[in-house]
């Protein structure tokens, strides 16, 4: 029983990690509007730099310089949110597509320096003994378990709130302005670039302090844990959960890694060992099909978006001046 | 200084250009970057390894190799069996997911849905052919003197040449027919070529065709000259639209001279940098053209 509480509490840690992720792809999709094809590479930046910075000092890596877990983590956005600033400023300014392909080729590139500046990184052995939270507990499985659990509910549920509270901020309605009338909103004198800029960067930094959290959570990174694959899955749990929704983003999160894991389980469990890597990625098949599927049948997802209007409105209603255009906007409607 | 790399590069930029041909005909005139154009490759491939081993057990012997290359006459019949499947793959793709997408005109959610099948096809690949590769022959080539110090194997010789051939091919299609015109007229204005009379649903089915059967021939050549496996066609992404915007999305010759250019850049990376960093050359590309000049080559919007 204690076993299984203890899974049940690693498998909600991990599920978290992606759902954090989840989170930063929200800010970026589904409130913005920029397609990141990516997050691998965001992942594995914000991973490899808490790993560099918290672990202790080695020579099969940089450093460790031993810090504590929360420097790890700060320095994970600062790096990703670094990196996503640049591949912004790069490509916004061009089509919405170049975005995308220019992400795809950052993911391709850090994976490629994970394997490769072994003096850095590790290279393909990757980092060990990455510092986990509560590591004083660690005598007591269940505790540990349970602790570190509670954290990352703690940690989600902060970033859930100030992400939303962000999402009803004028911040947050500029950004979907954009997305929606660009051309409106930059008669109103908005500067889409700056705008999509500063929220590419901080879905970026979300995105790297999920990979980082997800280092700590398991305690081992390696450049196979940051292909395509990784990508595929974050956004297929945005997609499903709703995006533009980030209670859907964490709900889409759990669910999806719920699924994966839970078929994963059950595929180890019917199939013999040689029908295995087969079967693993008929897995894979099956969630592209569902993706593609809830694109062309429900693109708003589990959770659609919900319209996020300024707090002031309810009390206008009863200012004569929206009155008055409210009259004078009825004749069109006939 | 070994100039062997020109002879690599000129290779792979072959590979690269046949795939990239695809991917900017289908940017410009479907509007969205495909990112399963990769998957057509690699499924072309395996097309071509089924294809030629069905008619093998017909034929009944085992047939001599060409002349000085390590392939037979069944080995080219099936590449153009399997070009013809390829593009009737793209066609299915179309019907079955894009298509749809296209009614809603929404292009980025088109590049969304093109990565998801790109994930479903290339694992549909391995959990049928499994992750290993494989070889079209495992018969070793001699390579011959070019003259400057230079060697290729036949296989090399022709295959180049015959997917410039291809190239060549498909640029006359596009500028000599009317075909080839109304697919110019709907990748500049959509709407106008309709309004002129230009069926462009028809556009379109010739576009897919065009491109599954262009990036069928290059995952042969692919297969031919190293070996097949079910990433082939991914790990060619990257360089495919690295090529693609380099020339210009919309131009066939822009999407040639990127793919030689991208082919040569990573052949010199890998005798002078490194190979381990092959990966990398097609973004550095990338970037420098979008920082340099993002409307391409022959390109006119950015």
């Amino acid at each position: 029983m204690l076993d299984l509480l203890g899974y049940a509490a690693f498998f909600g840690t991990t599920a978290l990690t992606y759902a954090i992720m989840c989170l930063g792809l929200n800010v970026q999709w589904g409130q913005t509007g920029l397609f990141n094809v990516g997050i691998a590479g965001f992942a594995a930046i914000g991973a490899y730099t808490s790993a560099i910075l918290t672990t202790p000092p080695t020579q099969a890596h940089l450093g460790g310089f031993a810090l504590p877990i929360v420097a790890g983590l700060i320095g994970a956005a600062a790096a990703a949110g670094l990196a996503s600033l640049l591949v912004g400023a790069l490509t916004l300014r061009l089509r919405s597509d170049y975005l995308a392909i220019t992400t795809f080729g950052v993911a391709v590139v850090v994976q490629l320096t994970c394997l490769n500046v072994q003096g850095v990184t590790g290279g393909p052995f990757g980092i060990g003994f990455i510092p986990r939270p509560f590591g004083g507990f660690a005598d007591r499985p269940g505790a540990f378990a349970a602790l570190q659990f509670l954290g990352m509910v703690v940690l989600t549920v902060a970033l859930f709130l100030a992400l939303e509270r962000l999402a009803q901020s004028p911040w947050g309605r500029v950004l979907r302005a954009i997305r929606e009338d660009e051309t409106a909103a930059a008669a109103l004198g908005k500067n889409a670039t700056a705008y999509r800029l500063q929220a590419f960067a901080l879905g970026g930094a979300v995105i790297g302090l999920g990979g980082a959290l997800q280092a700590h959570a398991i305690g081992f990174i390696a450049p196979d844990n940051y292909l395509p694959a990784l990508t595929f899955q974050i956004w297929t749990m945005l997609i499903i959960g709703g995006s533009g929704n980030n209670a859907g983003a964490i709900i889409g999160a759990v669910l999806i890694w719920g699924l994966w894991s839970g078929s994963g389980a059950a595929l180890t469990a019917i199939f013999p060992p040689e029908l295995q890597a087969r079967a693993a990625s008929l897995q894979v098949v099956a969630i592209g099909i569902i993706l593609c599927a809830i694109l062309v049948l429900r693109p708003r997802g589990l959770f659609g978006e919900r319209t996020a209007v300024s707090r002031h409105v309810d009390g206008l209603e009863t200012n004569p001046s929206t009155a008055l255009a409210e009259q004078d906007s009825a004749p069109r409607a006939l | 200084m070994s100039l062997q790399f020109l002879v690599d590069g000129t290779v792979a930029g072959a590979t690269i250009g046949l795939g990239a041909i695809g991917v900017t005909l289908t940017y410009s005139i479907l509007r969205f970057a495909n990112f399963a154009h990769g998957e057509f490759i690699a499924w072309g491939a395996y097309a071509t390894l089924a294809a030629s081993a069905a008619m093998g057990l017909l034929v009944g012997h085992a047939t001599p190799p060409l002349g000085p290359f390590s392939f037979t006459w069944l080995t080219l019949c099936a590449a153009v069996i399997a070009m013809g499947f390829t593009g009737g793959l793209a066609l299915g793709l179309d019907w079955l997911l894009f298509r749809r997408l296209r009614d809603k005109g929404e292009s980025i959610i088109a590049i969304m849905a093109s990565f998801g099948a790109s994930m479903a096809l290339r694992s549909l690949l391995e959990a049928l052919f499994t992750a290993q590769p494989t070889y079209f022959t495992r018969a070793l080539q001699i390579a011959r003197p070019l003259g400057f110090g230079l060697r290729a194997t036949p296989n090399q010789m022709v295959l180049v040449v015959l997917a410039g051939l291809l190239m060549i091919g498909v640029h006359l299609f596009m500028t000599r027919t009317a075909t080839g015109r109304g697919m110019r007229a709907v990748s500049e204005n959509p709407t106008l070529a309709r309004v002129a009379g230009i069926d462009v649903t028809r556009v379109i089915r010739i576009t897919w065709m065009i491109g599954g059967a262009l990036a069928c021939a290059s995952g042969v050549v692919v297969g031919l000259l190293v070996q097949v496996r079910p990433f082939m066609g991914f790990d060619l992404l990257l360089p495919l639209f690295a090529a693609a915007i380099l020339g210009g999305i919309g131009s066939v010759p822009g999407a040639v001279v990127g793919g030689f250019t991208v082919g040569l850049a990573e052949a010199a990376a890998v005798a002078f940098v490194g190979a381990q960093w092959r990966g990398a050359v097609a973004f550095a590309v990338l970037i420098a053209v979008l920082l340099v000049k993002p409307a391409g080559l022959f390109g006119r919007r950015a």
